[in-house]
């Protein structure tokens, strides 16, 4: 394929002036002939950098999954959307959900990108695993034989999803505990409903729930829950529930009503919207305020993109790093996560209602204004100055003291770690210095038979690297079981995933 | 504590293996037709040996010769007056034999022998007459040839009466010798091992030695003697690949001499084992099973040859029948073969398979005397017949000073044929008359007719296996499928009937260090042909090759019978399963498949998985104890089966059943009794096919890719083909495949290859070697039956797994990196490192580069990642090792020629280099002549490295001359033995330009270069290349495999400065996937093996070594010098540095990086700098030195060949931990006097030619003026490249526009030498009165040849060959005219030259890319193969150029452009007025009357491109 000739073209996502007045999806998926030639621009490297997953300079370079993207395309690209998805599930057992939500390092370490354009590779997959819904070829697989086995998963986002499926599949009777009403963890409450429609997510947990695993909501291990219980009932535990402690901003009126966690704001909007379309007003609501969100990543932006859809007076986005270089530093070579400046479907919809970026780059928050209720936030403009390496120091700039109005501030900086309380303390799990669980290369914790995957060992990250962690961990559970016990289970369906195990 | 020094070296030692020894050499005979017996003969035989010396070699003294022999009728005058004077009275001529003999040295031991021997001729009922020292002269021979030099001593026997006739004297003779020598060889008899017998006949004998061909008739004074006669002598000189002492070796053997080289001889002496069994003859008796086996295991592949003819002969067929059989013509595609002669090779090869591989052989059994060449044809053979009836034959013309008024006819003996000479009819016998009368001996055909059977004549059977789609993932799992195998290997064959390509060579794991399973057949790599056996060009060349092969019980060999016509004759060894069950049901008696006559039985080749490495080894030998049972109920065909695989039953790998049936049936002497055929699904892709057919099988059915082709295709996985049609091409593309592997170790058919083992295990176990690969070479040891049963389970339980729902394949990652498939040492992490490195210049980000390549954990890649350092020395302080500066010197960029990479990338790599003082190579495409000035900003874009390969692209005057060293690749590591092709669309202009060639017009390097075709050859380019540019050194470049130490000691010998042992994995050229991952050997075995070789020879302090093939850090550097490397190559790491990022797509030309294409808009995109590789290679240095310091080396020089600073890592590994590296690191016990490094400068001897001596000096006028200059000098045989030192000087002083033309006027009187003329550049004119031998204007670069017939011959020169073969072979340039017949492969590769002859041989203007050629009488068949550009014009009246063209690429049209005519015309008159040709005048005189019958030979695409480009021009010719 000519990739000269053959442009790179993403999916027109339904036009932002019309869907930021409702919550559906924005996506729209590109015609079938269309796919098929962007499928065709794949070179079929000798090396697909895309599926390599590795850590360069902290960032993913190429999919955490290794999904086998050539192989996929290449089967598109011939219009073989069946083969292709059963390739897409071998790596992946979340597409539906990879393919909306993921920043795509696969496309950041495309080949195509080194002097081009890469891949639309996440369009493409997206693309396969919706086909496969809508011509039903995917269905609830039943396990034939179980292996009497008891595992327990805390926590339903994409890593104990994606962990119970896999294990799962090796026969293990498998209950996965969640604290909220519904399956999902941040899949379900943390991105917004018109990025993720929650009857995707909906469908593959009746999915996993038909093929026999068993969820459980509304019971928090290690408070309603006791975790002796916990050990005591299964084989295994595997716990996924997540790095959640949000990162604060300790600054003068912190305590000011008005000013909320992003998660809160999120989860409480969809929950509202799922149970009744917002008809009982529980969640926190933009409409007719100032609204500024403190935090320039993914969560900040979903943020806003609700905010806009409240029907907020004004939209504020403010981020203390500078503005992203355009195009790669030269720090910042192929294959690496290329950090540049990203245009995302809320500041799409913002620039749609007020014709301009809500986002100010190089901004600190100084303090809160207001009494009793919160009236605005006072900022000032840094300056960043790149010391030898990459360490960067920042400093004030003199005379750039901001007041911006605002009635609404959501806090949406991060996360710093796993929650201490409750599943942690009452397991006696050791925690590191970044508040996380630490685990071995079987992520296993200092809990023999108790493992860890996802955000609450490795810290806020990705759908992608938490699906990948919760299959790397039922790998490992399925070993212990096997090893920890008898030889039953040798010959069970994970050979393929053990493979580079082995000896 | 050392043990002494050896003497005896030639015993397998370390790597090295006396089996691999090769040799080549020249050959010749003398004889008088009428049979009159002289001295002169003897004599005029000794002089063509002394005229051949230069054909043969000397090792590290130069009075040690390889060897030379003489074998003549007995001269029963002489004997008779010697053993009178010994007071032994001989019988009359014919009633006695004498024999030649050497005998050990010590008195005790030598008369121990002899009391055997005279034991036995009594036993025999023979009558000893006594013994007569033969007098010896070893004053003037060498110290190794006189240390080893044994007792010579003839031995008299009287014939008894009773014997019926001569010939059952000599079976008697046979009897004798075989018995003494096998009761000596087993004797405990001190030196037991010098007893040999060169001789012992009553009608010839045999003086020969470890002698160079001077040395021979003085160290034999016997030969000078007045009285010793013979009507005929056969001498031969010999080149081996080494000097080890061996008097034996030497030829002629008891019938022949041999130049050449029996590719198939593995399978052809298991073969000859394995029917001795079914031998019988009346001839023999009961004296039969004395002389059994018939092969010697330790003689030469010509002394093997000579033992199975001697046995066919004594067993009652003729000489030239006997070699018919062994050495068959092709015969299955010749439509010109008569009908007879067609049916005796059609029977004969029901009774063997051919001994296949370049031959010119001379023979006699004393009477007749005659000279063979093999169906390629690759040796030169000329014959003189005078008129005193004198027949001489030789290597070369010119060995024989013969006044030309005395000579008839001159010839040439053709591919295939047969030349005799009777002296009891007291004529020469004709190819044609020889042949009618052998093959009409017999009905042939109707024996055929009566008991072959064809797969066409059985009827249909009833019930055909059908594609299980229910199980068919299940059981893809379980034979090892891989989504790669689908999509990269097995669609592209099922939708273009051929197998793909790849490129950028392989970086995964050797199949022993591999942490998954894999299959059996990864552990092998195939053997393929360097230097001593030219590979074959399976494509262009097709109708020597022949994929036919036949099944089914074997009977006596020895006496012709109809039975032996008893076979099933299959077109193809793979078998469609209609086929097989047609085959199957043979064993049905109740059935009409069951009145065939055949009897066949499926035997299951499964075994109980769970019972592992046990279950496996009872199951093997069960099917092996099955298949005796089987013969012993009289089944003719044995069907291994693995069908009835199960969840409790898995699979035996088939090419473990087949070889270990193949091994036990040998050994139980009934192998020919069955026909053994493979029913598996384990074989797929080429390289398996192949290991199956050279371990035995006959026949594959290949089920489950025959199912998978269909599932596939039902599945819509296979997007352009459907079935029937994918499993057409599927199995077409296999057999393509099949032949071209075949032809790369230059065997022609796929009968011969089959059973002859070609390849070398790597990782292997010797016990599992031993039992079931019997012969195999395995050298560092490796997995046994227990790892090849752990690796079957491990595929069958992902199979068979219960809980299993997986419908899918893993993803192999063999070739494209997949997370979950093979590792790569080129992965993404490294490829990010060094590329970070590189470009920043970071020594720190480089060493984490390093580090992640050499990481222990990680490296259990490559033989080098299971060593580590020894530090046994005391470490030195890093300043006292040597400058990075110093070191940097040594490294080279490997050779990627331009066309195959881009000018930038190309450009960039020889910036770097010469930066650094290393040195770039140009690859074979040329090289723009602007980059041999330097730049403006001081850097150089010249190539240090000029490389001269097979298509000889660019290779002028001019090129050669600006090297600072000239690289001559035989192999290159992607594909050893494979030639290359440049399609068309990637000739862009600017490459045809340095490359001498039609932009848009494909390009064609031949697997062979066409003017080696053995070592002497070899030798005779390196001397070219030496006389071309005297200042640059000359290398040679190997692929690694078993037996490339003994190569490179032909090299050393062959006087070439460097040699460059690649590895396998390496290359970056686009290469058949089959080749990249299969073919060759790892560098460490080839470079230690090369090392070793050279220092038990003490060359290697001639010849620097060289190595390359994935070398990535300075930790390999380091190794590779501790294993005997001086100098190290790099390629792909450098292009890394560049921004090569492994894409593997360098031959679609869509490199994204704009490295490895010619399309300017993505080169456009490349972003590399010759920083970067100065940057790489200074860090390789920098870490050397680290190394060094630590390792206590102060320079390189010093560290070469110290693996003793190397030991084996200790390795937990499931299958790696019985690796055995000692072989490796091996160090042989010698002398402190023999070198470990390069430090003797090779004598090239050149001051010597007619250059240097004569032809300088007389053209000075021209050198230094411009002036002309004319002069006329005698010339023979042993004047060698003539004017090629002359045209080099004239190049250096004028550039590439040379002189005007015919400034220099040399006429030369005589037989020219090889290579007359090679390379002369414009300016130049040779005229030639005599004739020439091969290679006359090799390179012509715009000089002009002119040759004729001496003024007093009285021959007719259009009958009569005048030069050799492969004349004006890669001609860019400049004149030449031949009045007489060129032999073959005339003009191969011209790209330039116009040239006019009066007849060709076979393969003329083959690969010719430009130029014109006119032919104005015969052409020999496949003309104009793989022609590409350039025109021929022939003139045909017979009009017979169609049958003899090949029209691939050509068309053939009448000649009316009149432009074009009159460019004829002027050339004929040329031709005319130059050499007197009558031929010409006769055409230009009836010339409207000829020019109507002359054929223009146009390639298609040449034509086309011609036509676009004056269309373009915008008018019309």
């Amino acid at each position: 394929m000519n990739t000269d000739l053959v442009k790179r073209r993403l999916p027109v996502l339904r036009a932002a002036g019309e869907r930021v007045h409702d919550w559906n999806e924005f996506h729209t998926h590109l015609a079938e002939s269309t796919l098929r030639e962007q499928s065709g621009r794949c070179m079929d490297c000798g090396i697909p950098f895309c599926h390599t997953g590795e850590l360069f300079d902290g960032a993913a370079s190429g999919c955490p999954l290794n999904n086998l993207i050539p192989d996929w395309n290449d089967l598109v690209f011939r219009g073989n959307w069946k083969a292709a998805l059963e390739l897409l599930h071998k790596t992946n057992n979340f597409p539906e959900f990879t393919g909306r939500v993921c920043p795509a390092p696969c496309e950041g370490s495309c080949v195509l990108g080194i002097a081009g354009e890469p891949v639309t590779i996440k369009t493409i997959e997206c693309a396969i695993v919706d086909r496969g819904f809508a011509e039903g070829w995917i269905v609830p697989r039943p396990v034939r034989r179980r292996t009497g086995k008891k595992v327990a998963v805390v926590g339903s986002g994409p890593a104990g999803l994606a962990c119970a499926a896999e294990l799962n599949k090796t026969g293990h009777y498998v209950t996965v505990f969640e604290r909220a009403d519904r399956i999902g963890g941040l899949l379900m409450y943390g991105i917004p409903n018109m990025k993720l429609d929650k009857a995707i997510v909906q469908r593959r947990v009746d999915l996993l729930a038909a093929e026999g695993i068993d969820f459980i909501t509304n019971t928090e291990v290690g408070r309603g829950y006791p975790t002796d219980r916990l050990l005591y009932e299964f084989d295994a535990v595997v716990l996924c529930a997540g790095a959640t402690r949000p990162r604060d901003l300790s600054i003068e009126n912190r305590n000011l009503p008005g000013i909320h966690f992003a998660t809160d704001f999120l989860h409480a909007n969809t929950k509202s919207l799922l149970d009744d379309s917002h008809a009982n007003g529980n969640y926190i609501s933009a409409k007719n305020k100032d609204v500024i969100v403190i935090g320039g990543g993914d969560t900040g932006t979903d943020c806003v993109a609700t905010a806009l859809r409240h029907g907020c007076r004004s939209l504020v986005q403010l981020e203390i790093l500078p503005l992203p270089p355009i195009a790669r530093a030269v720090d910042n070579p192929w294959p690496q996560w290329p950090r540049i400046h990203r245009f995302d479907y809320g500041h799409e919809e913002a620039m749609a209602l007020s014709g301009k970026d809500p986002r100010s780059y190089s901004v600190m928050t100084k303090r809160f204004i207001g009494d009793k209720r919160l009236e605005g936030v006072e900022t000032i403009d840094v300056v960043w100055k790149k010391e030898s390496g990459r360490a960067s120091s920042l400093s004030e700039a003199p005379g750039t003291k901001r007041v911006w109005p605002a009635q609404l501030v959501l806090l949406a900086m991060g996360f710093l770690g796993a929650e201490r309380e409750g599943l942690i303390s009452q397991l006696g799990l050791t925690v590191n210095e970044r508040g996380l669980v630490p685990v071995d290369e079987n992520k296993m914790t200092n809990i023999p038979g108790v493992f860890a995957a996802g955000d609450i060992e490795r810290g806020q990250s990705l759908v992608v690297w938490a699906i990948a962690d919760g299959r790397k961990a039922a790998v490992s559970v399925h070993n212990y079981l096997k090893n920890a016990h008898d030889g039953s289970l040798e010959n069970s369906g994970l050979t393929a995933l053990t493979r580079h195990k082995q000896n | 504590m050392p043990a002494k020094p050896q003497r005896r070296r030639d015993t397998k030692q370390g790597l090295y293996d006396p089996r691999n020894e090769h040799d080549a050499c020249g050959v010749g005979f003398v004889a008088d037709i009428k049979g009159r017996r002289s001295q002169r003969i003897v004599r005029n035989a000794l002089e063509i040996l002394l005229n051949l010396e230069h054909r043969g070699a000397s090792g590290c003294e130069a009075n040690s010769g390889d060897g030379a022999g003489i074998m003549i009728q007995t001269p029963h005058e002489f004997l008779l007056t010697e053993c009178l004077r010994l007071g032994l009275q001989l019988p009359a001529f014919g009633q006695y034999a004498a024999g030649m003999l050497f005998l050990p040295t010590a008195e005790g031991p030598r008369k121990a022998c002899e009391a055997i021997l005279e034991k036995i001729i009594v036993e025999e009922g023979q009558e000893l007459i006594g013994w007569r020292d033969v007098p010896t002269n070893d004053s003037l021979i060498g110290p190794t040839a006189r240390d080893s030099k044994p007792i010579v001593r003839q031995v008299f026997i009287r014939c008894n009466e009773d014997l019926k006739d001569d010939a059952a004297f000599e079976r008697k003779l046979y009897v004798i010798r075989r018995r003494a020598t096998r009761e000596i060889k087993r004797s405990n008899i001190d030196q037991s091992a010098a007893f040999y017998v060169s001789s012992l006949s009553y009608k010839t004998l045999v003086y020969k030695g470890m002698l160079t061909a001077r040395q021979l008739p003085e160290f034999y004074p016997d030969l000078m003697a007045d009285t010793l006669t013979s009507a005929l002598a056969i001498v031969h000189s010999r080149f081996s690949t080494n000097t080890f002492p061996s008097w034996a070796r030497a030829h002629p053997y008891r019938y022949l001499a041999h130049n050449g080289e029996i590719n198939t001889l593995r399978g052809n002496v298991s073969w000859m084992r394995a029917r001795e069994g079914k031998f019988a003859s009346s001839l023999f008796g009961a004296d039969l099973q004395k002389v059994l086996p018939v092969i010697d295991s330790d003689t030469s592949d010509s002394g093997m040859f000579d033992n199975a003819l001697e046995m066919f002969l004594l067993a009652g067929r003729s000489l030239p029948h006997a070699l018919m059989m062994m050495v068959p013509e092709p015969w299955t595609g010749d439509p010109f073969m008569s009908a007879e002669k067609r049916a005796f090779y059609e029977y004969h090869s029901l009774l063997t398979e051919p001994w296949d591989g370049p031959a010119s052989i001379v023979f006699t059994d004393g009477f007749v005397v005659g000279a063979l060449l093999d169906r390629n044809g690759l040796r030169p053979a000329r014959y003189y017949i005078t008129s005193d009836d004198l027949v001489v034959m030789a290597s070369e013309v010119g060995v024989l000073d013969v006044p030309a008024d005395q000579i008839t006819a001159k010839g040439s003996l053709k591919p295939g044929n047969i030349f005799l000479v009777d002296t009891n009819k007291d004529r020469i016998i004709g190819d044609d008359e020889l042949k009618h009368t052998l093959a009409t001996e017999h009905p042939y055909q109707d024996w055929l007719d009566a008991n072959m059977v064809t797969l066409d004549h059985l009827p249909e059977p009833p019930y055909v296996h059908e594609t299980n789609y229910e199980t068919i993932v299940q059981r893809q799992r379980a034979f090892g499928y891989t989504y790669e195998d689908l999509k990269l290997l097995i669609e592209p064959m099922a939708s273009t009937g051929n197998e793909a390509v790849g490129s950028m060579g392989t970086d995964t794991p050797l199949a022993v260090l591999s942490e998954r399973p894999q299959l059996l057949y990864n552990y092998f790599k195939q053997l393929f042909a360097q230097v001593t056996n030219p590979p074959v060009d399976a494509i262009r060349e097709q109708l020597v090759m022949s994929a036919d092969t036949c099944i089914g019980p074997e009977a006596n060999i020895l006496e012709p019978s109809p039975e032996c016509a008893r076979q099933i004759r299959l077109p193809s060894p793979i078998l469609t399963n209609e086929e097989l069950e047609k085959l199957r049901l043979l064993g049905d008696s109740e059935s009409i498949w069951g009145k065939a006559g055949f009897k066949s039985l499926t035997i299951p080749t499964i075994f109980q998985v769970a019972q592992r490495g046990k279950g496996l080894k009872q199951a093997i030998d069960s099917v092996c104890e099955q298949s005796s049972a089987a013969i012993a109920a009289g089944y003719d065909l044995i069907i291994l089966s693995d069908r009835d695989i199960s969840a409790e039953m898995a699979p035996i790998p088939a090419l473990l059943a087949v070889a270990a049936v193949h091994h036990h049936l040998i050994r139980e002497g009934t192998r020919t009794q069955v026909g053994l055929i493979v029913e598996s699904g384990e074989p797929r892709e080429v390289h398996h096919f192949c290991l199956l057919l050279g371990y035995g099988a006959a026949a594959i059915n290949p089920y489950l890719v025959f199912e998978t082709l269909h599932d596939s295709v039902v599945k819509g996985l296979f997007s352009a083909v459907e079935m029937p049609a994918a499993l057409q091409n599927y199995v077409s593309a296999i057999n393509k495949g099949i032949i071209k592997v075949i032809s790369k170790m230059g065997i022609s058919t796929t009968q011969g290859y089959c059973g002859a083992q070609i390849f070398e295990a790597i990782g292997l176990h010797q016990d599992t070697i031993d039992k079931y690969f019997t012969w195999t070479p395995s050298r560092v040891g490796g997995a046994n039956l227990d790892v090849i049963a752990k690796e079957v389970r491990r595929r069958h339980a992902v199979a068979f797994s219960d809980g299993s729902e997986e419908q899918t394949l893993d993803s192999g990652g063999h070739y494209q990196y997949r997370r979950d498939g093979e590792p790569h040492m080129f992965d993404s992490r490294v490829i990010h490192k060094l590329q970070a490195a590189c470009r920043t210049g970071n020594y720190r980000t480089f060493k984490e580069y390093s580090e992640l390549v050499n990481s222990q954990s990680r490296n259990l890649f490559t033989l080098r990642g299971l060593m580590e350092f020894r530090s046994i020395r005391a470490p030195v302080p890093i300043e006292e090792v040597e400058p990075v500066a110093a070191i940097v010197r040594r490294f080279k960029t490997g050779a990627m020629s331009y066309g195959s990479i881009s000018k930038e990338a190309h450009e960039s790599l020889a910036i770097a280099m010469n930066r650094i003082g290393g040195k770039s190579n140009t690859g074979e495409g040329g090289e723009d002549p602007e980059r041999y000035f330097g730049d403006a900003n001081g850097d150089s874009r010249n190539s240090a490295i000029k490389q001269v390969a097979s298509g000889r692209f660019g290779v002028t005057s001019h090129y050669l001359v600006n090297a600072r060293e000239l690289q001559i690749k035989m192999a290159q590591g992607a594909k050893p033995g494979e030639g290359g092709q440049l399609p068309g669309e990637k000739v862009y202009p600017w490459i045809a330009t340095v490359r001498y060639s039609t932009p848009g017009v494909g390009l064609i390097s031949p697997p062979p270069h066409h003017d080696i075709y053995s070592i002497e050859d070899l030798a005779q380019l390196v001397y070219d290349l030496k006389n071309a540019n005297p200042e640059a050194r000359i290398s040679v470049k190997l692929v690694a495999e078993a037996g490339v130490g003994t190569i490179a000691a032909g090299v050393a010998k062959a006087r070439a400065d460097v040699v460059l042992i690649s590895g396998y994995d390496g290359g970056t050229g686009a290469s058949p996937l089959t080749s990249i991952k299969h073919a060759g050997a790892p560098w460490e075995l080839g470079l230690a093996e090369t090392h070793q070789t050279l220092l038990l020879n003490d060359l290697r302090s001639r010849i620097t070594i060289e190595t390359d093939g994935q070398l990535k850090t300075g930790r390999d550097v380091v190794i590779a010098a501790l294993l005997g490397a001086e100098e190290f190559g790099f390629a792909t790491a450098p292009l890394v540095t560049l921004g090569c990022i492994m894409m593997r797509a360098c031959h679609l030309n869509t490199c994204p990086v704009g490295v490895a294409t010619q399309d300017p808009k993505l080169r456009a995109k490349f972003n590399g700098d010759p920083a970067n590789v100065v940057n790489f290679m200074t860090f390789v240095a920098e870490e050397v030195r680290e190394l060094m310091a630590q390792l206590g080396f102060r320079n390189l020089n010093e560290m070469v060949g110290h693996s003793e600073c190397l030991q084996a890592r200790k390795i937990n590994h499931w299958k790696a931990h019985d690796i055995d590296l000692s072989q490796i690191l091996f160090q042989p016990n010698l002398p402190e006097t023999v070198g470990q490094y390069c430090q003797v400068t090779q004598d090239h001897a050149f001051e010597n030619t007619l250059d240097c001596t004569r032809l300088l000096d007389i053209c000075r006028p021209a050198l230094r003026a411009g002036e002309p200059v004319s002069a006329t000098l005698p010339i023979r045989n042993f004047h060698r490249a003539v004017g090629t030192t002359l045209g080099s000087e004239i190049t250096r002083q004028y550039g590439p526009a040379g002189l005007p033309h015919d400034t220099i006027q040399l006429c030369f009187e005589g037989s020219a030498g090889q290579s007359f003329g090679a390379f002369i550049p414009k300016g130049i004119t040779l005229r030639l009165e005599g004739d020439a031998n091969d290679y006359l204007g090799k390179g012509l670069s715009g000089g002009k040849i002119i040759v004729v017939p001496p003024r007093n011959s009285t021959f007719t020169p259009r009958e009569n060959v005048i030069i050799g073969n492969v004349a004006l072979y890669g001609a860019t340039s400049g004149e030449a005219y031949i009045n007489g017949i060129a032999g073959a492969r005339f003009c191969v590769r011209n790209s330039g030259a116009n040239v006019v002859v009066e007849a060709v041989g076979d393969h003329g203007c083959e690969y010719m890319t430009g130029g014109r050629v006119i032919v104005l009488g015969q052409v020999g068949r496949n003309f104009a193969a793989g022609m590409s550009g350039g025109i021929a014009y022939l003139v045909d009246e017979a009009k017979q150029s169609q049958q003899f063209c090949n029209l691939e690429m050509v068309s053939l049209t009448p000649l009316e452009d009149q432009q074009e005519v009159e460019f004829v015309k002027d050339a004929i008159f040329r031709h005319a007025e130059y050499t007197g040709s009558t031929r010409a005048t006769e055409v230009l005189l009836a010339w409207d009357q000829f020019v109507a019958s002359i054929v223009r030979v146009m390639p298609n695409d040449y034509r086309r491109v011609l036509e676009e480009a004056v269309l373009a021009a915008g008018f019309h010719g």
